[in-house]
């Protein structure tokens, strides 16, 4: 099965060992990966912003990178349904709406990818420690993607799980809300951390690097033992 | 603007607000509370969402035939003996509701808890006018005897007061000595308003929904004080919102079951009560003479528009009880009577865009209101679509976040300007890395790094790795 990636700006900066942990998990799931160099940012940062119009060329040149990929992979749950919400943006556009929707059919975030279309529900990771999951706003609420996650982590051996308390609220991220309304985002971020410690976990888990960006930011400034992982390098662990 | 809230500038109050660890504590405890109490309610019903999609529908259908419906209201209120006012503004209202207590040489006033009667300040229209006001919702009360604070919760206005609070509160200004158990302090007010509903001159209430078909009104109360409001003076004025009607008895089981489930985490309250018109010959109790007040103030501008979903609002707060942002700051923050995720749609429509363009930021988009909303309101949309108004519409943005942005589009929809760009991020950013990660970053990242790390650049940006490593192998 051929699959696109779509690594997202974050994790082509930032987080490298996540894109390289969704390919190598990928093809070990027996997909052929490919990546197109012309993928920039699904434009999140702006439009959420307000700057819907600013944003419309850089959607386009995604449109046009992802468009004839049979299907669009991305281990981001906001970055994914970013893809999902440009039919909307681009509603009543005779040339761009069509487009956007075949974009938004193709388009998967990691892991549900791996259990909707890959039908895989044990990717034979292991992964000895306890660990806790943030459930992401946007990969929950928007995307609508909620059991793929608890699923492939639940047949991780060795992976011994805790749930997080008041794991629906959001981390306080919100893209330029974190700095925007930096003093309201740092109470978010901190509650949020204050629940990951309760549980217990040696590692917190999340599907979205961002929200793993905030809230593990926080945990290194406080100087806690927590570590941050994605859940791609997880299933990737043997 | 009249809905808004003390002097302070937005991140004056929200600093106020998150120093307020007891009030934070109290809304953290509430929104527990209220929110498992909700979702249990929610549930039992078992086809919640057809509920919701019902509710949307019958919302929908109002708005979109509302002066239908306003007429057979105001026909059947003025066939039932009762007179109707339709007031554009709040100071039309106001001057209405001034001219009817004239004209009763009314002294006193007694109001049982209302949005929109806040929204118009016709608290201080009427002690201009001379009378006396007393707010008979224990939380109201409190709030008015604690020298007029304002509410902080469109459903539970005290909501960040504790009772310790409330006893050292009644202790100065009513004189009241005993503990502070809610029984006793409850007693305390009730003894005191029960002298003040037999002596009021003027009842006041909000409406929860009036019922077009027999010029009814209903109002979804817990504690009875409502149902002296409008059963001991001699007068009464009823003032709602010009959306909250519905057409029949039938539409409005429906809401008021979303209402009390979805605010409360109750099947019912303990008062549902409809009245319809004065009081008739062979009654017995009930008022002299009814007025309906039927405010407009704004609301008709957001019909029709972008925004007009808005007005499906049933005023249940199951927004404001799950927003993780009210949760940090609490009401006062967002210095609107209306707070929280409603709020923040709702104020900057109503109030304009000089007093409340900060509200439409205070989110995260992280679509919780959304997901609870009982008529179906896609409040983060809403706020998001703010936001698009106040920079593509009001260019009202900060010119170096326009730059900024941009950039970023230019960036971002040009591979080659992003490729050549973010190649250098490590080099750019190295005098501020430490390590793998950078505490003290320049420019907007700053803020991020006063409370958070970020993390250090990839050496290798990810797309270098891909295309180094071997086709097809899975080594890097």
């Amino acid at each position: 099965m051929k699959v696109t990636l779509f690594a997202t700006c974050i994790v082509d900066l930032f987080q490298g060992n996540v894109g390289k942990a969704t390919v190598e998990l990928l093809e070990r799931l027996g997909c052929e990966i490919e990546f197109p160099e012309s993928q920039v940012c699904c434009g999140q940062p702006s439009y959420n912003s307000g700057y819907v119009n600013e944003t419309k060329d850089a959607m386009k040149k995604m449109i046009d990178t992802f468009i004839d990929a049979e299907y669009v992979v991305s281990p981001s749950g906001s970055c994914a349904y970013m893809f999902h919400e440009y039919q909307h943006i681009f509603k009543g556009d005779p040339v761009w709406e069509p487009k956007a929707k075949k974009l938004a059919e193709k388009t998967y975030e990691l892991t549900q990818f791996i259990v909707d279309v890959l039908k895989v529900e044990d990717v034979g990771a292991r992964f000895d420690a306890t660990v806790t999951y943030h459930t992401s706003c946007h990969m929950t609420r928007l995307l609508g993607v909620k059991e793929a996650p608890m699923t492939l982590l639940k047949n991780v051996k060795g992976l011994k799980f805790t749930e997080l308390p008041g794991k629906e609220q959001c981390c306080g991220f919100g893209g330029t809300f974190a700095v925007k309304m930096a003093q309201i985002s740092e109470q978010m971020v901190d509650e949020k951390v204050l629940h990951v410690e309760e549980t217990g976990a040696e590692y917190l888990i999340g599907a979205d690097a961002a929200c793993l960006m905030n809230i593990g930011g926080r945990i290194e400034r406080q100087g806690k033992p927590i570590k941050v992982m994605h859940i791609a390098e997880v299933l990737n662990s043997r | 603007m009249s809905m808004k809230i003390g002097e302070d500038k937005f991140k004056e109050r929200v600093g106020k607000g998150i120093d307020n660890t007891f009030m934070r504590g109290a809304v953290a405890g509430a929104q527990e509370r209220m929110g498992t109490r909700r979702e249990n309610a929610t549930e039992e019903l078992g086809n919640w969402e057809e509920w919701r999609s019902h509710g949307e529908e019958i919302r929908k259908h109002v708005l979109e035939n509302l002066d239908f419906y306003l007429e057979q209201l105001s026909e059947n209120v003025a066939a039932r003996g009762g007179h109707v006012f339709f007031a554009q503004t709040a100071a039309e209202a106001n001057e209405y509701i001034q001219g009817v207590a004239k004209s009763k040489n009314a002294k006193k006033v007694v109001k049982a808890k209302s949005m929109v009667t806040e929204e118009i300040s016709l608290n201080s229209a009427l002690q201009q006018a001379g009378c006396e006001v007393i707010e008979t919702d224990l939380g109201e009360y409190i709030l008015q005897v604690d020298d007029h604070d304002p509410p902080s919760h469109i459903v539970v206005p005290a909501l960040h007061k504790n009772k310790e609070q409330i006893r050292d509160v009644f202790a100065e200004k009513l004189g009241y000595q005993k503990t502070s158990k809610p029984e006793e302090l409850a007693l305390h007010a009730r003894q005191k308003l029960r002298e003040e509903f037999m002596s009021a001159d003027i009842g006041i209430t909000g409406c929860n929904f009036a019922v077009a078909e027999t010029g009814s009104f209903s109002l979804v109360t817990n504690e009875g004080n409502a149902d002296l409001v409008t059963s001991l003076p001699k007068t009464q004025i009823t003032v709602m919102g010009m959306e909250r009607l519905v057409p029949t008895f039938e539409e409005m089981e429906v809401l008021v079951s979303l209402l009390t489930r979805s605010s409360v985490g109750q099947k019912l309250t303990s008062y549902i009560t409809v009245l319809t018109g004065p009081r008739e010959e062979l009654e017995t109790d009930g008022p002299e003479e009814f007025h309906l007040v039927i405010v407009d103030n704004g609301r008709s501008s957001i019909l029709g528009g972008e925004f007009q979903s808005v007005l499906n609002c049933i005023r249940c707060a199951a927004c404001i009880n799950v927003c993780p942002v009210y949760r940090q700051v609490g009401g006062h923050s967002y210095g609107s009577i209306y707070s929280g995720p409603i709020g923040a749609v709702l104020s900057p429509l109503l109030g304009g865009y000089d007093e409340f363009k900060e509200l439409p930021y205070a989110t995260t988009l992280c679509g919780a209101c959304t997901e609870v909303c009982p008529v179906k309101i896609p409040l983060h949309e809403l706020l998001h679509k703010h936001r698009q108004v106040i920079v593509e519409k009001e260019g009202r943005a900060p010119f170096a976040e326009k730059m900024a942005m941009k950039a970023f589009g230019m960036g971002a929809s040009s591979p080659a300007l992003y490729k050549l760009g973010t190649k250098f991020v490590p080099s750019v950013m190295s005098p501020f890395t430490d390590g793998d990660k950078i505490s003290k970053g320049p420019g907007p990242l700053k803020l991020w790094t006063d409370s958070r790390d970020f993390p250090a650049p990839n050496k290798e940006r990810f797309r270098d790795w891909f295309k180094n490593r071997d086709k097809g192998g899975k080594e890097s």
